[in-house]
């Protein structure tokens, strides 16, 4: 009998993924032995991103393969380490405040938003459609259980089932879309895929094409993108606010870029079949995004519906699968932390105990009592529309520029009149600060940590969007 | 970098005044207006400073900004901004002073000023497409932020329409603007979005230059504004506070015509002969509408607004005359258009300080409580006209002389606007200042005070300044024009007849075309 070998494995490229179980992990046990204070832990978790994004800067010879060409760390994947380490640490730095005032004093809390990361880490480094598929299912289940952490508010239960029973219905299409693609390719990993489409060695291009179809549904509801978008207001808004921006950001950065990497990466010579799909898939979520978020009294509400029309520029990049694609979607994703996390902290510190003062009116008159954050919150939102100088216009000057390379005329235009659309609403939240008069008092608590997330968001979107050469460079290095 | 530190000087200003206490209303003032004034002053030396003989950039600055992506901090002046950037400090000085009665949240409104006034400058001298965008679109936020917070009634309407008209038009010219980037790198192999290389080695055929031109075209056309993109105009107007109409008026609005010089007819020299009638058409409709409109209207302000409509029409028609005359009439009537209007808000706003309101049948016989007053208006009123011995007499005259080369048609319909323009100025005149003063409520205003005065002065000085004697004026734009003209001399483009003695040109093109073919 042969034995069986090891597959090579490389364990300082894996690094960041065991220090992140590892401190996971660690965080779990700790909650065991500490009392109602949990600041151990926030410092435990920021410990345990700090040294993550240490340890994935620690391999220099790129890309590395392990697990037989399942798992990578490229270029690619060390960035998007880099966003999710990011946003992560401001997820849990901005939750500090806020579960101390909402009462959220659970331990798992923290050790979720790590395995949760884990998740992330490893959805963007897999190169093979299981390690994919585990990568969304450690994801998913950790956010199922953070939009439903206030056991005893109906609204984040609420929250919880809708993303849960919606999520398990998308996971099945994608796993039957990935058992489509293994029947028609006889393999799992995406570097065969490729090269079986490459020789056109395809066995049955109907399943082939029909587990496109569905990859492509699966992975539209995984980050909320039209018509697989109902979820996301109702989640949005039912989730605690924390929650609420860490999802806006590190999942869907992930499964975009595993997203980029089956789509752009794998299967560029199939896009006959999956190209005019996803450009109306983008395109709808554009147009339904904003006229959707035009209609919102709630902020988080509107928020949600800009996030799904942000996918619908995010798709422009995988569509455009060229040189510039991949680049753009980090720089996109990275600004789009900062935009994100900066936003819900000031959503955060608007609210109180029993009031989360969620209506655009409680804004009305804030520039009067409160102008810098008022002032930053202008920052954030015309950030997201995409007004220079600040980082979202970067973002999408990178994104058009590589979709207007492979000549996407039409779908660039589309994408910038609904930038046009929403500045509307992006407006409108800016006028109650500015040209309305206060309805009634504020009682803003200016919490250290919170306003910390917030000014490390704004240093982010002015530097990104005003000297953006480094970050360019660096997403542009490979 | 003197230019850098002009430019950016206002919002120097503007920071600093986020540390002055909010109580301290008098050093507010002070500390903006010193600001402005320095600007002011330091800019007058770029003109004396300035090389008439040549075209050429001055005052050139440029440093790597964005490196990855070839894209340049580069700034610097020619003869087709220098007086546009003079005027923009001039108009700031103008308008902060202006602002004096201004209550409500003053330190807000300072620094709303200083950074617009930064925005605007920017515009003016970016040499790069990217940092052009960049500022085209700063300036929108203080100035949304000026109708908004401190203008009229239905403010936060004329704000949001503005912003997003203005989005709108600039978004597509973005598209534009990375497109030409695309084909600069592809042409040359240079990745740059720099303005002064792409105009020099950008090559396109017909139809792409049509698209593109269509894109700057309509961003610009929306700043002018064009019929039929002016209807956000008399809104902002209208709203704004006094001083935001004269910035509106004297400087915005003229980012919109120097787009044209700048960008269109340089970049896109054949589609702007190609579309040079439908531009002529769309501003003769813009010089005569705007005109009758501002016939009936019963609001001073938006009679001044709808006025602007028609003076920027013939600004835009002779800018697309195409030829010497034109294009140095529609310039010095950029000018001339940023005073005479400017001052026309002005005077519109002190009599709207004395008595809340601007409807023309609430005055009559004003002549006899306000003298200087009514001086001061007739003075501009006439120049508004364009009164021979007035600024707006040199501009509309070269401006038609400039049309009536390509067509008597467009000169004699465009003609009809000055037509109007005396009955519509002269019958508001007589309805103001003169008739009985039958409306009790003013019989007891007080005429102009020594700040009012201070204000109007110096521009009522430049309308006899231009009127008499332009050549200072002129001179500075003579050479910038005679360059433009030969960039965009149809010789350039038009197909080889043979024989022709431009043959030999038009056959280098032509390798080029099968060269680019090739290559593609």
């Amino acid at each position: 009998m042969e034995p069986i070998s090891a597959p090579p494995i490389d364990l300082i490229s894996l690094a960041p993924v065991l220090v992140l179980a590892v401190f996971g992990m660690m965080v779990l046990i700790t909650d065991l032995f500490i009392g109602k204070d949990k600041s151990v832990l926030v410092f435990i978790s920021l410990t345990g991103l700090l040294m993550t994004t240490i340890s994935s800067l620690a391999k220099y010879n790129l890309p590395v393969y392990s697990f037989n060409g399942a798992y990578v760390v490229d270029h690619l994947s060390v960035f998007f380490t880099f966003i999710f380490c990011i946003s992560s640490a401001l997820a849990i730095l901005i939750s500090v405040d806020y579960n101390k005032r909402e009462g959220i004093n659970v331990g798992e809390y923290y050790s979720l938003i790590l395995f949760c990361t884990l998740g992330m880490v490893l959805l963007a480094s897999s190169t093979d459609m299981i390690m994919i598929f585990l990568g969304i299912e450690i994801i998913s289940i950790s956010l199922y259980i953070l939009a439903g952490i206030q056991r005893k508010n109906t609204k984040s239960n609420e929250a919880a089932l809708k993303y849960f029973l919606l999520g398990a219905f998308a996971t099945g299409f994608l796993l039957y879309g990935m058992t489509l693609i293994y029947g028609s390719t006889g393999t799992t990993k995406l570097a065969i895929i490729a090269k079986v489409i490459g020789e056109n060695k395809i066995l049955s291009e109907p399943l082939m094409l029909m587990g496109v179809v569905l990859l492509i549904i699966g992975f539209g509801f995984k980050v909320a993108a039209v018509p697989f978008h109902m979820w996301a207001p109702d989640v949005y808004q039912g989730a605690p606010t924390p929650v609420t921006a860490f999802m806006a950001v590190g999942p869907k950065a992930a499964s975009l870029a595993a997203f980029y990497r089956i789509m752009s990466e794998t299967m560029p010579e199939l896009s006959y079949s999956w190209e005019t799909l996803l450009c109306v898939v983008s395109v709808l979520s554009m147009f339904i995004g904003n006229l959707g978020a035009i209609m919102q009294s709630n902020i988080k509400r509107l928020l949600a519906f800009s996030s799904v029309s942000h996918v619908g520029y995010l798709l422009i990049a995988i569509i455009a699968k060229n040189s510039l694609s991949s680049s753009s979607l980090m720089f996109y994703m990275l600004a789009y932390a900062f935009m994100v996390f900066g936003t819900f902290g000031i959503v955060i510190l608007l609210g109180r105990k029993g009031e989360e003062n969620l209506e655009l009116e409680n804004y009305s008159g804030l520039a009067y009592k409160h102008p810098v954050i008022a002032l930053t919150m202008t920052i954030f939102l015309l950030s997201l529309g995409g007004l220079p100088p600040l980082a979202g216009f970067v973002a999408k000057f990178f994104i058009f520029s590589a979709a207007l390379k492979e000549g996407y005329v039409i779908l660039v235009i589309i994408a910038v009149l609904n930038s046009a659309i929403s500045f509307y609403y992006y407006l409108r939240v800016i006028v109650f600060m500015y040209m309305k008069e206060p309805i009634k008092e504020f009682h803003i608590s200016l919490t250290p940590m919170t306003l910390l997330v917030i000014a490390i968001s704004a240093f982010g979107t002015v530097q990104l969007g005003i000297f953006p050469d480094p970050i360019i460079a660096l997403a542009q290095a490979n | 970098m003197y230019l850098t530190f002009l430019t950016f000087l206002p919002l120097l200003g503007a920071i600093l005044l986020t540390l002055i206490p909010r109580d301290e209303v008098g050093a507010i003032k002070q500390t903006a207006l010193a600001f402005a004034v320095t600007d002011f002053v330091l800019s007058v030396f770029l003109w004396t400073n300035f090389d008439l003989t040549t075209h050429e950039m001055q005052f050139e600055y440029s440093v790597p900004w964005i490196t990855s992506w070839g894209i340049n901090y580069h700034v610097g002046l020619d003869g087709i901004s220098l007086l546009l950037y003079v005027m923009t400090t001039f108009l700031t000085m103008i308008s902060i002073i202006a602002s004096w009665g201004v209550t409500k949240y003053i330190r807000e409104y300072m620094i709303a000023f200083l950074a617009l006034s930064t925005g605007m400058l920017g515009v003016f001298i970016s040499l790069d497409m990217f940092l052009f965008y960049f500022f085209w679109e700063f300036q929108l936020v203080p100035m949304y932020i000026i109708i908004g917070v401190w203008g009229g009634p239905r403010r936060v309407y004329a704000a949001v329409k503005f912003f997003l008209y203005t989005a709108v038009g600039s978004l597509l010219m973005l598209v534009a603007i990375i497109w030409i980037y695309k084909a600069i790198e592809e042409q040359t192999g240079v990745a740059t979005t720099d303005l002064i290389f792409i105009t020099e080695n950008l090559e396109l055929p017909l139809a792409p230059q049509k698209w593109l031109f269509l894109a700057f075209f309509l961003a610009f056309a929306i700043k002018v504004p064009m019929f039929p993109f002016h209807t956000w105009l008399p809104d902002a107007h209208v709203q704004a506070p006094t001083a935001g109409s004269v910035i509106l008026a004297g400087v915005l609005l003229k980012m919109g015509t120097y787009g044209f010089l700048r960008f269109n007819l340089p970049l896109f020299p054949h589609a702007s002969y190609e579309f040079m009638p439908m531009i002529a058409w769309l501003s003769i409709i813009g010089i005569v509408y705007g005109a009758l409109v501002s016939l009936v209207q019963e609001d001073l302000k938006k009679l001044v607004a709808y006025s602007s409509v028609s003076h920027l029409g013939f600004v835009m028609i002779g800018i697309f005359a195409l030829n010497h005359y034109g294009i140095q009439g529609a310039l010095i009537q950029n000018i001339n258009h940023g005073i005479s209007t400017g001052a026309l808000f002005l005077l519109v706003g002190m009599i709207y300080d004395r008595r809340h309101t601007r409807e023309i049948k609430e005055f009559g016989g004003l002549a006899k409580v306000m003298p200087k007053y009514t001086v001061c208006f007739m003075i501009i009123a006439l120049s508004s006209i364009g009164l021979p011995g007035m600024n707006g007499f040199v501009g509309e005259f070269l401006i038609l002389l400039g049309v009536f080369q390509n067509s008597g048609m467009w000169a004699a319909c465009a003609t009809s606007g000055v037509i109007f323009a005396a009955c519509y100025i002269l019958w508001m005149f007589q309805r103001v200042m003169f008739q009985k003063l039958d409306n009790p409520k003013n019989e007891n205003l007080p005429d102009m005070n020594t700040r009012e005065l201070i204000t109007i002065i110096p521009l009522i000085v430049l309308v006899f300044w231009i009127g008499l004697y332009p050549k200072p004026f002129m001179k500075t734009f003579d050479a910038t024009v005679e360059h433009l003209l030969v960039k965009v001399n149809p010789d350039n483009f038009r197909p080889v007849k043979p024989g022709s003695s431009h043959s030999k040109h038009a056959k280098l093109i032509k390798i080029e075309d099968i060269a680019r073919l090739n290559h593609q």
